[in-house]
């Protein structure tokens, strides 16, 4: 066991965790706290990856934006959040088993493939990923036509949002 | 060095963990949360990938910020249904929200 091999399972263990009490707790205001929980442990294991922009992305738009949101539509919603009537449905249980019979399943199809204990390689001297990602993001042999579709897709989204959520009276 | 195996029984178990709060939650936001679970383990598969494959080519990393992208898309619409439906109905229960059943 090396150092990062611990590091690993700690994070893992504990985003883990924090998944399920999200998707446990009542309070949904406790649920939509552990869901940044989960998130910090996400951007965590990014940064194991040597993915350091998406890790710090992770903690500026998942946790600074989305969960943010969540605490706030919960308390737009609170007359009805938490306190009365269980959490789960009535077919919670058939729900426990599709997630079950998944995991199993994924597990069980990735045993078969062959690059399923992969080693990863080393990271060759003087690479760039973040200089690589911007590049690949705006060149236009690259991503730049998915990059600009998500930025109507945003628009689009904001757009509508407001539209929704607007009160007309 | 950790094999390429954790991360996808990780990002299964993240996304299992997601698919629980989806199909079993009555509250509409819990059920907008255990989205976010089954997106985020979707990203670790992502990035995972990019990391063990090819390091030089950066789909896996470009695709994990489209799904950012997405994912703060989904949640602004789908809280503000939310809060609309709210309005309308003053609940957020989704067995509640019957109107276009038989």
């Amino acid at each position: 066991m090396t150092g990062t091999q611990i590091f690993f399972l700690i994070v893992g263990a504990a985003t883990l965790f924090s998944g399920l009490m999200v998707v446990t707790t009542r309070n949904l205001i406790h649920a939509a706290l552990w869901l940044v929980a989960t998130l910090f442990g996400v951007a965590m294991i990014y940064a194991i990856l040597d993915a350091g922009f998406l890790a710090v992305v992770q903690v500026v738009v998942y946790i600074g934006a989305i969960a943010i949101l969540f605490i706030f539509a919960v308390m737009l919603t609170r007359r009805q959040a938490a306190e009365t009537g269980p959490s789960v449905n009535a077919n919670w249980w058939a729900g426990a088993f599709t997630a079950v019979v998944t995991f199993a399943g994924l597990t069980f199809m990735l045993k078969s493939w062959s690059g399923f204990s992969k080693q990863a390689a080393a990271i060759p001297s003087g690479f760039d990923a973040v200089n690589q990602l911007g590049n690949a993001l705006t060149s236009p042999t690259g991503y730049v036509l998915p990059f600009e579709v998500a930025s109507v897709l945003l628009l689009a989204a904001l757009v509508g949002a407001v539209y929704l959520a607007f009160n007309k009276k | 060095m950790i094999p390429l195996s954790w991360y996808l029984i990780l990002a299964a178990a993240l996304f299992s963990i997601g698919l629980f709060g989806v199909l079993a939650r009555r509250n509409a936001v819990a059920i907008l949360l255990g989205v976010e679970l089954m997106l985020n383990a979707v990203n670790i598969n992502l990035v995972s990938f990019w990391r063990y494959g090819d390091i030089s080519l950066m789909a896996g990393q470009v695709f994990a910020i489209i799904v950012f992208a997405v994912a703060a898309a989904e949640v602004a619409v789908g809280l503000a249904l939310v809060i609309s439906v709210y309005r309308r109905r003053n609940t957020v229960v989704a067995e509640d929200l019957d109107l276009l059943k038989w």
